[in-house]
């Protein structure tokens, strides 16, 4: 009898603490997604409304995360501060990659827009491999708020991952409701559906594909100095594989949705760390893709896609 | 003065003459007829008119402006507005949207106020929202705001296209083929909401048209084309009673 009772408690402290684990590893992989999905948000803007893969936007974090780690470590300034300082250089770099690369291509044919836009990508990648070395930099983490310990400290969420999704959460509403709800957001609606007829009603095309790039660009900022913050360590190369896999993450979501891109970045980033955590964590990247080719295979144009209707 | 005054404008696209010499003169407040022949170069016109093309040769004056070789947005904003042979609204967006649209240039507040929802934005978005209301009221399309411009019926979303067109508050409007896939009903409806924009308006208007119903119902003065040039010009009954328009429309 007593031996039994003893059993039942020890089996429900495995059961709760394999529960606790899942949902610590839960929660990563939602901070972890809602950095694709910021990211991922860059990518579907400016294609839903340039009609162009801007694969530079990775390194464009990249760049976000170098800007913060010199003026946090190298001149002491206030994180929120260095935060500001990243978004303005990055949506500064933005609007002149379009202006420079992108914008003399406009009408070109979409292949050669790509290949700038790689281009661009080894550009910066290789400037910033010229100005700060090949080595790892120690990012310090800019969020210093204190962990959330719950169930006497059986399940610790770190700050920044708490930080991350509501900072996702606050940005995702703001643009849905920026999109929707101003002339400029509507101006990129009008844009993305049919450029020359905005053109005839008075809409600066190029004018609004700037702020696109500028708003995509703040953003990638934002998560570059979450991603650092997450995983402290800083390269030129940080920004490739996970602008890779927010690019995943808006196709998975119905690429030119934001809603989308919002979904997509969450489950991609659940799905990796689920898979890191219980399958193998060398695997988790070729599961990530192998979805996204599922997905792609069942609903062509992502999760939250428009139908394409052929019209016969 | 004349309101609209082309003067011998031309385009080729490689070795097609697309329109040659054309000239034409619009009063204030006329409704005038384009007509011709498919391939006659109309909407290339429209097309010139509105900077979608910039000509090779010849000029046009906007209410004593010079508009030639223009950006569009800039035409747009010189006063011509037009809508599209083929229907070319924002489908997805809501019907009142598309009207917001058209009247963006004339409710000014910056980027970053819209973004920080400043007292401004909320105060120009309301009166951006009831000038395009009022609108939508003009052309009775007032209980269709929220609907997806696509989801209108075929009729309607013509209507809206005008309704967007005249929320860029035109000098003159361009309609390119209105009655375009109509039937007998909705051809009249059109008229009667044509000579009513007119009138409500005060507005100059061409349009392109191959309802000879239509145009010889509404339109005050006409030019045809054929192969690019003009082939009479005048008033309507007159230009639709020239033998040589008879030729080049029903054949010898």
């Amino acid at each position: 009898m007593n031996t039994a009772v003893h059993f039942t408690a020890a089996s429900e402290t495995i059961v709760w603490r394999i529960g606790m684990s899942f949902v610590a590893h839960l929660i990563n992989g939602i901070s972890l997604g809602s950095v694709y999905a910021l990211i991922a948000l860059g990518y579907t803007m400016v294609y839903g409304i340039a009609k162009m893969l801007n694969f530079a936007h990775g390194d464009v974090i990249m760049i976000g995360g170098y800007v913060v780690f010199v003026t946090v470590s190298g001149m002491g300034l206030n994180p929120l501060a260095s935060i500001i300082i990243s978004m303005a250089v990055c949506t500064v770099l933005g609007v002149t990659i379009e202006r420079v690369a992108y914008r003399p291509l406009r009408g070109a044919s979409p292949l050669a827009v790509l290949i700038t836009a790689i281009g661009v990508s080894y550009f910066l990648q290789n400037v910033a491999l010229l100005v700060f070395g090949s080595d790892t930099k120690a990012f310090t983490n800019v969020v210093t708020l204190p962990n959330l310990e719950l169930f006497d400290g059986q399940l610790v969420i770190k700050s920044v991952t708490i930080v991350t999704v509501i900072v996702s959460i606050i940005i995702m509403v703001g643009l849905s409701l920026f999109v929707k709800k101003t002339k400029i957001g509507r101006a990129m609606t009008a844009v993305s559906e049919d450029k020359g007829a905005a053109q005839l009603m008075g809409i600066n095309v190029n004018g609004t594909i700037a702020v696109t790039f500028a708003i995509g660009s703040s953003l990638a900022a934002v998560a570059g100095v979450l991603l650092c913050s997450a995983y402290p360590s800083l390269t030129p190369y940080t920004g490739s594989m996970p602008g890779i896999k927010a690019f995943v993450a808006a196709v998975f979501g119905g690429i030119g949705s934001i809603p989308g891109a919002f979904i997509g970045g969450i489950l991609l980033g659940v799905i990796e760390n689920l898979s890191k955590a219980y399958i193998s964590s060398q695997l988790a990247d070729a599961i990530v893709f192998s979805i996204l080719i599922i997905v792609l295979l069942v609903k062509p144009t992502g999760l939250l896609g428009k139908k394409i209707q052929e019209k016969v | 003065m004349a309101l609209l005054e082309v003067k011998n404008l031309g385009i080729s696209f490689g070795g097609l003459r697309a329109v040659n010499a054309f000239n034409i003169t619009i009063e204030k407040g006329q409704l005038y007829g384009l007509i011709g022949p498919n391939g006659a170069g109309k909407t290339t016109i429209f097309n010139l008119l509105t900077g979608v093309y910039q000509p090779d040769e010849g000029s046009i004056i906007l209410d004593g402006v010079n508009v030639t070789g223009k950006r569009t947005i800039d035409i747009c904003k010189a006063g011509i507005a037009r809508t599209f042979q083929n229907i070319r609204l924002f489908g997805d967006m809501p019907v009142l949207d598309n009207v917001k649209v058209g009247l963006h240039n004339h409710y000014p507040y910056s980027t970053l106020e819209g973004i920080l929802r400043l007292p401004r934005y909320f105060k120009v978005e309301k009166e951006m929202n009831e000038r395009a209301m009022e609108l939508l009221k003009v052309f009775g399309l007032e209980e269709y705001a929220d609907y997806k411009a696509e989801n209108l019926p075929y009729g309607q979303q013509r209507k809206l296209e005008i309704a967007r067109a005249m929320a860029t508050a035109p000098k003159l409007l361009l309609l390119d083929e209105p009655a375009a896939g109509m039937n007998p009903n909705e051809t009249k409806e059109l008229m009667d909401t044509i000579q009513f924009v007119r009138d409500h308006f005060d507005m100059t208007i061409l349009l392109i048209e191959h309802d000879m119903k239509l145009v010889s119902g509404i339109c005050e003065k006409l030019t045809v084309l054929n192969f690019g040039e003009v082939l009479a010009q005048g008033e309507t009954q007159e230009v639709l009673n020239n033998p040589e328009v008879i030729t080049a429309y029903l054949g010898e």
